[in-house]
């Protein structure tokens, strides 16, 4: 029989366009002793560390996690790096969770980071492929004719990724932490920001931030000691798939459907659309949030952006998607995964602030990465599972 | 100079180059071969009999070797598309430009190259286009040969035609 686990600590930066105040090593030790400082613990009682960040070749560090053993106070303990591009902030978050479950550590610290300002993601995004023409210009090219393709085969109307961003920055005004505060932000005024890759444009596109998460995990016996309510780690799970092969469906791609259901068993949820109260997902583009709908099992096949269309996803809608303003207000890329999972946490012990969800007592982290090809989606809840 | 000397330094500038010895591989290299000659080369998986371009040598799905050679025409279709109005540094190509996702004739998988010869507006997912390639005395081992693709002019493809390789 596995350990119970629980979030009994959750720390994050504030994130910016360039944190020069700040060394990586300061960045996610600044994380760190916040999610410690939110645990009541300090250093010594972690019994191991788990880092993630997006490759290491973003900002040309190679093996971080052997120079931030020190600022992470982990001399001397088990330390393990995770690595699963964008949806890395997740996958880290459940080797954690193992570990304890595991029963292998009683608490856990996990990290994840990413300093933008230190690198050229594009670049590193915009690999030269031996012997084809060079024309995917970064994330952004990859996944607009995934989109498009969306858009195609759905039939969504064309202000439906508009309407997901505006959406997201208002909620982020919300959320201190958050990188981009766009004050103003209106339809207007995203629909007349530039179109960066037609279809995706500027403002429906993720920043780049420095950045980084940090949360303490623990058993049973430290979970009842813990000074703040558990976020209760229900299920977990991971799927990935290749970047390539014939038929693959990169718009609603299997390894994420089957990602899904195998967390919905695991926690006995039928009907996830009711039974979850509120979810922090991926979403770069605007417009994988009606993508993710459908893929996460939320909405029908094609019928993801009606979910955006009727306010269902507002804060104030009957599941709330990203009330912190999600990856389109915040990117520090290997974080961004985590920052979903702490999220999703932060709502079921009821300390989101202002961005809180009524209510709130079951709830999804998700993360994906890579070509749409990794998946990493947790379940936390209030109540003891 | 003085007023620069006095602020602190928050960061420098290191450029790194990584050279890479590329090995192609026995399918790559039969690949690149015939693109010399201007031919495009697939293969088809016995299992599935999905054709593969470029070739890997093996079929991703069903783990088996892929050793029967498909020719494959230099025309198909655009499944879909990005107008790419990003500028950065390492890229040639005059802006605004079309990377779209190529479906050749007979093949099963897509790959990314440009459309040209036709207003970026104007280009559509399921619209018939042919290579133009660079002249024959440019020509190497690289898909590169083929300088972009243009509309034939022929009607475009149903969507039921490209569907599945979104």
């Amino acid at each position: 029989m596995a350990e119970r686990c629980a979030v009994i600590g959750i720390g994050q930066t504030k994130h910016a366009s360039a944190r020069k105040d700040l060394s990586i090593a300061g960045l996610v030790r600044e994380a760190a002793i916040r999610a410690l400082d939110d645990a009541q613990l300090s250093w010594a009682d972690v019994d191991a560390v788990v880092i993630g960040k997006a490759p290491d070749m973003f900002e040309g560090v190679m093996m971080p996690e052997l120079y931030l053993a020190d600022a992470l106070g982990a001399a001397g303990k088990p330390m393990l790096r995770v690595h699963t591009a964008g949806s890395v902030g997740g996958s880290t978050a459940i080797v954690a969770a193992h570990l304890v479950q595991a029963g292998i550590h009683r608490r856990v610290l996990t990290v994840a980071f990413e300093k933008q300002s230190d690198s050229d993601p594009m670049w590193a995004l915009t690999v030269k492929v031996p012997f084809q023409l060079p024309v995917v210009a970064g994330a952004g090219g990859y996944f607009a004719p995934i989109v498009r393709g969306y858009i195609r085969r759905s039939g969504a109307p064309a202000d439906i990724g508009i309407k997901v961003a505006v959406k997201d920055r208002q909620n982020a005004l919300r959320n201190p932490y958050a990188h981009l505060h766009i004050e103003d932000v209106s339809v207007d005024k995203v629909a007349s920001s530039p179109m960066l890759w037609d279809p995706i444009r500027y403002l429906e596109t993720c920043p780049s931030s420095d950045g980084a998460c940090a949360m303490v995990l623990g058993d049973e016996s430290a979970a009842q000691r813990a000074p703040s309510p558990p976020a209760w780690v229900v299920a977990t799970a991971m799927r990935s798939e290749p970047t390539m092969f014939a038929g693959r469906d990169q718009v609603n791609p299997r390894a994420g459907q089957d990602c899904a259901r195998d967390l919905y068993r695991q926690a006995g949820i039928s009907d996830p659309r009711r039974e979850i109260d509120v979810a922090e997902v991926y979403v770069p583009f605007s417009w994988f949030e009606p993508m993710w709908m459908e893929n996460l099992g939320f909405a029908a096949e094609g019928e993801g952006w009606r979910m955006t269309e009727s306010g269902a996803t507002a804060i104030d809608g009957d599941l709330p998607i990203n009330p912190s303003g999600g990856v389109l207000s915040s990117n520090p890329i290997g974080a961004s995964g985590m920052l979903r999972f702490a999220e999703a946490a932060l709502q079921v012990r009821s300390q989101a602030g202002e961005h809180q969800v009524d209510g709130a007592r079951v709830a999804l982290g998700h993360a994906y990465g890579g070509g749409s090809q990794f998946f990493s989606t947790w379940l936390v809840a209030a109540a003891k599972p | 100079m003085s007023q620069v000397a006095s602020e602190p330094v928050t960061a420098v500038e290191t450029p790194i180059r990584l050279q890479y010895r590329y090995t192609a591989g026995h399918a790559t290299t039969r690949f690149l071969r015939a693109l010399t000659e201007g031919r495009l080369l697939g293969q088809r998986c016995p299992r599935c009999r999905k054709v593969y371009v470029p070739p890997r040598g093996s079929c991703p799905t069903c783990g088996v070797p892929t050793d029967e050679e498909v020719p494959l025409a230099d025309r198909g279709i655009v499944t879909s598309f990005c107008i790419v109005n990003v500028p950065f540094v390492g890229h040639a190509i005059e802006m605004p430009y079309v990377a779209a996702s190529v479906l050749l004739d007979g093949a099963d998988i897509t790959f990314q190259h440009l459309v040209q010869e036709i207003p970026a507006a104007e280009v559509r997912m399921g619209m018939r286009i042919e290579a133009v390639w660079a002249p024959r005395e440019e020509w190497g081992p690289s898909l590169e040969n083929i300088r972009h693709f243009r509309p034939t002019g022929e009607p475009d493809a149903a969507f039921e035609a490209y569907k599945e390789h979104l």
